[in-house]
């Protein structure tokens, strides 16, 4: 630490700090294109140029390492000239379309032609125009704007790992695209939106529908999974107004969370708000109709039917099913009202098959170290996960540590594409998953260290364990996190359960679980859990944000149960063609933009939010009508006035819960190698919620692998069918007949279902026996 | 979609001896000669898919090669003609009169810059310096011959020659 002067300010520096690094952090600005905090140094644009005492030219504040007792001058008569040269050459081909840019009146070039531009240009000659290039349904280019800062070409490099765009062609001839036509193929591909100074990349969805100065920002948080990404969401039209609108999502920065990225889905996802998709008000079932009805009439219908239910049966007949990217508000209220009612029937472990050993968990599942530390860990050990898919950000961190030299490992059944080096990768079966765990466990346990994934783990100093979608549903999840549990004990690793959508955490201390009550209390007695409740029929469920064809792991069981029911409520934005058959009453809730809320994330941080906007039409956040409706129910306790009482309450009970850390016990290996074929399922990344499902641009870039079903090669041999033929699936009494896809990323005897897709809706029990065929009706 | 094409093992393994002066993860080091061979085989030019063969044989993302192939007058991503004619229009020999040399070589040849004869004996390039700044205006002959000092003159001189050449 030294002491250098910028505009004869003693200003703090590091070594090998930069002067624009050591100027920004003591809020001196210096005008800057190429320049990123988190990208490497270009250079390339001159505009951060500065007057450095002694020194005979500017120099770039961006590639000039501050040096203790250094005089810079960032506003002086040589930096200013300077800089407006340099300004004067950027505009000479940059066009004069203000107007009709995107970019205008949030644009880094325009704000600085303002400081430092000429108000005639002397630049006579003709400009340069370049063809734009599609570079798919996300980012719209418009290359003639470009100003070649090469921010997005070194994100793609050092970042994403995305090497796709690039600088072509030299001098007046240079262009920044793909060079041959190219759809990117990035799950983060939208930050090239955020970092592009002008207005060369925007983003397509939103083009051309509203302009900065018309809209508001609000902070809030990312819905779909557990990092709890930090958003800005923006909004036209009045405050309280019904024309209200979310025009947009943009990161918030937040060093500990998403730094200041944010992940394509998080990003678009906004397109599933729109009115269109939306339930209007609430809906009743009479004799068969529809009918659009106001709020007292729908809740003292569903009321009086639940009461009817619970008295002529017994309470138990009550389940409830609760999507995990609910608020921490909406599943607290809603499993009290199971619970006043007399029932411990509420889950919200939709993709889970295992429950055993569920009374051992710790108060919630999630990470034992902080997200931002996964960063600088020496090795880490990725177990059924697809990191970059279901937590893209926590994805470019395992890139980060990859690219600082930790050893990155993984064992699972889909052999993921990855943006970062896995120096092992044990590509197993679901049933082998399970053995190829003991085996690291085993060579921990003895003296001969067989395994070079046990090696790595023990020789690192920090490491770390993560398991993702696959490990958690697993038909031996308990088993498969007993073994993480026990290599991470002996190798002294941390271990992070990377859980489904925004509020898995949450849901576990509100006490959306079967055996627990809120904060972690033990329920007297255990309930039904998210499988159970369906294959032992209840007579009346409640959905929170579910959708039974696209979220559930045990699908068609489900929708029987559902069907079969004598009533069924549900809770949601949407009605979907499956909610329609199987509802009795359709209560339209808020989706995260138009409630209070919290959502927990995997370190077990609390990130409250607001609305952003009114509830669309007699539509009411989700806390308000679970509240009204435990009035109705004449249930006591149910006064609250705003979100945040709700969420006091459950803090106030928290501060006498003392759950244990996670006690998975490792018990028997009792598989049963199944015979015949294995079933794996797959959400895809754009596929794992109701809003995401709803978001245009984001389902056009589904690729053709996640809408058909994915089989091996070798098992296409044996069925005797080519890629993109018809294949038969039959499990539990359903069958679907559907395009199978040859995928290098499937292991033989298996068949991979892609879940959330209209493809395979309401298919899927779980790990049932399914048998595959040659599909009828070959041409 | 481009047909793939394959880098001969010849050409393979000179290749390899350029790798070998480099530490084995910078691989990308050797990609100006590797452009540099695969396009003396292909008659003096690549196309895409030799990028594509290129990127995929020094395990580089395709675009660093396009970028680099891009960059660089001397890789030709057009097939060229049986003579290929550089003119420097560079800054030095732009001053001392490049436009006239340009002009003479167009008429003369009867095809614009970036074009090629109908018969294929000629391509015309305006590229960037050549570092002979000291002799402009110059222009480079089948990427060996240097010629500098130009007069029109001198220019038909040597066209003269290359179709005597030519005519052997």
């Amino acid at each position: 630490m030294f002491t250098i002067e910028i505009n004869g300010k003693s200003v703090e520096a590091n070594d090998g700090q930069m002067v624009i690094d050591a100027a920004d952090a003591a809020g001196i600005y210096i005008p800057r294109f190429c320049y990123h905090k988190k990208l490497s140094v270009a250079a390339n644009c001159r505009m951060c140029l500065v007057e450095v005492e002694k020194m005979g030219k500017p120099v770039p504040a961006c590639a000039t390492p501050a040096v203790s007792g250094m005089k810079v001058f960032t506003q002086s008569q040589k930096a200013l000239d300077a800089q407006k040269a340099v300004m004067e050459f950027l505009l000479i081909n940059h066009p004069l379309d203000c107007p009709i840019c995107d970019q205008g009146g949030e644009c880094e070039l325009q704000d600085l032609a303002l400081c430092y531009g000429e108000d005639v240009g002397r630049y006579t000659e003709g400009k340069r125009a370049v063809a734009d290039e599609d570079i798919g349904p996300l980012v719209a280019t418009e290359m003639t704007r470009c100003i070649h800062c090469t921010r997005c070409v070194r994100f793609g490099t050092e970042i994403a790992g995305f090497r796709e765009l690039g600088m072509t062609g030299r001098g007046e001839k240079s262009r920044i695209g793909t060079y041959v036509k190219h759809f990117m193929q990035s799950e983060v591909s939208g930050n090239i939106i955020d970092l592009c100074p002008v207005g060369a990349l925007t983003s397509k969805p939103y083009r051309f529908t509203a302009r900065a100065w018309e809209m508001s920002q609000h902070r809030s948080i990312a819905p779909h999974d557990c990092l709890g990404s930090n958003i800005y969401v923006h909004t036209r039209g009045y405050e309280y107004s019904d024309f209200r609108e979310v025009m947009r999502v943009i990161p918030r920065e937040n060093e500990s969370i998403n730094e200041t990225w944010l992940s394509d889905r998080d990003r678009f996802s906004y397109e599933g708000l729109h009115k269109d998709h939306r339930l209007t008000g609430p809906m009743i079932r009479k004799e068969g109709k529809w009918l659009q009805v106001d709020w007292p009439t729908a809740l003292n219908f569903a009321a009086n039917k639940l009461r009817d239910i619970i008295n002529s049966k017994k309470p138990d007949q009550l389940a409830a099913i609760a999507s995990p990217s609910s608020t921490l508000e909406e599943l607290y209220l809603l499993q009290k009202i199971v619970r006043d009612l007399g029932s411990n029937n509420i889950d919200h472990r939709l993709h889970q098959s295992d429950f055993s050993q569920q009374e051992n968990a710790p108060l919630f599942p999630g990470m034992s170290t902080e997200l931002a530390s996964i960063d600088s860990m020496d090795a880490i050990l990725l177990v059924g996960s697809d990191i970059r898919r279901e937590q893209p950000l926590a994805g470019l961190r395992v890139r980060k540590a990859c690219l600082n030299g930790a050893t990155i490992m993984r064992i699972g059944s889909i052999d993921h594409d990855v943006n970062f080096k896995l120096s092992e990768n044990v590509h197993t079966t679901p049933s082998t998953l399970v053995e190829s765990l003991q085996a690291v466990v085993d060579s921990l346990t003895s003296d001969a260290n067989k395994s070079s994934i046990a090696k790595h783990l023990k020789n690192s100093e920090k490491s770390l364990i993560i398991l993702g979608d696959e490990a958690q549903s697993h038909s031996q999840a308990t088993l498969v996190r007993a073994l993480c549990l026990e290599i991470a004990k002996l190798s002294n690793a941390k271990i992070a359960i990377m859980t489904l959508g925004a509020n898995s955490a949450g849901a576990w201390i509100a006490g959306a679980v079967p055996h627990r009550k809120a904060a972690g209390e033990n329920s007297s007695a255990v309930g039904l859990n998210a499988q159970t409740m369906f294959s032992q029929p209840r007579a009346a469920y409640i959905l929170l944000n579910v959708e039974p064809e696209h979220d559930l792991i045990h699908s068609s069981t489900a929708i029987a149960a559902l069907m079969a029911a004598d009533f069924v409520m549900s809770l949601s934005p949407y009605m979907s063609p499956v909610h329609a058959d199987l509802a009795d009453v359709l209560l339209p809730i808020a989706p995260f933009t138009e409630t209070d809320g919290t959502f927990v994330n995997v370190e077990g941080k609390w990130q409250s939010f607001n609305a952003v906007s009114p509830p669309y039409g007699e539509v009411r956040p989700g806390w308000k009508v679970l509240r009204v409706f435990g009035n109705l129910l004449e249930l006591n306790g149910y006064d609250y006035i705003c979100a945040s009482e709700v969420r006091n309450e459950l803090e106030k009970l928290l501060q006498h819960s003392n759950v244990p850390t996670d006690r998975t016990s490792l018990e028997k290996n009792t598989s049963n190698k199944p015979k015949g074929f294995e079933i794996l399922y797959e959400w895809p990344a754009v596929c794992v919620d109701n809003v995401s499902r709803r978001a245009n641009a984001l389902q056009s870039i589904l690729m053709p692998l996640q809408r058909t079903v994915s089989i091996s090669s070798e098992t296409a041999k044996d069925l005797g069918i080519q890629s993109e033929q018809l294949i038969t699936l039959k499990q539990s009494d359903r069958e679907i007949t559907v395009p199978a896809r040859i995928d290098a990323r499937i292991p033989n005897t298996c068949v991979l279902v892609p879940k959330g897709v209209s493809l395979t809706s309401g298919f899927g029990d779980g790990f049932a026996e399914i048998t595959v065929q040659r599909g009828e009706s070959h041409a | 979609m481009t047909e793939a094409v394959t880098i001969a093992p010849e050409t393979q393994a000179e290749i390899d001896r350029w790798l070998k002066k480099y530490p084995t993860d910078r691989k990308q080091s050797a990609v100006l000669q590797a452009l540099m061979f695969v396009q003396r085989d292909n008659g003096g030019w690549l196309s895409e898919a030799h990028l594509n063969a290129i990127a995929d044989y020094l395990e580089l993302p395709r675009i660093a090669v396009y970028e680099v192939a891009t960059f660089y007058d001397m890789y030709d991503l057009k097939p060229v003609g049986k003579n290929k004619i550089d003119v420097c229009t560079n800054i030095s020999c732009k001053l001392c009169g490049c436009d006239k040399i340009v002009s003479h070589l167009e008429k003369r040849l009867g095809i614009k810059i970036g074009e090629t004869t109908s018969d294929g004996r000629y391509t015309l390039k305006g590229v960037e310096c050549l570092a002979a700044c000291v002799g402009a205006p110059m222009m480079q002959i089948n990427d060996l011959e240097y010629h500098e000092k130009l007069t029109p003159e001198k220019v038909d001189a040597i066209l003269d020659r290359l179709e005597k050449e030519g005519d052997k």
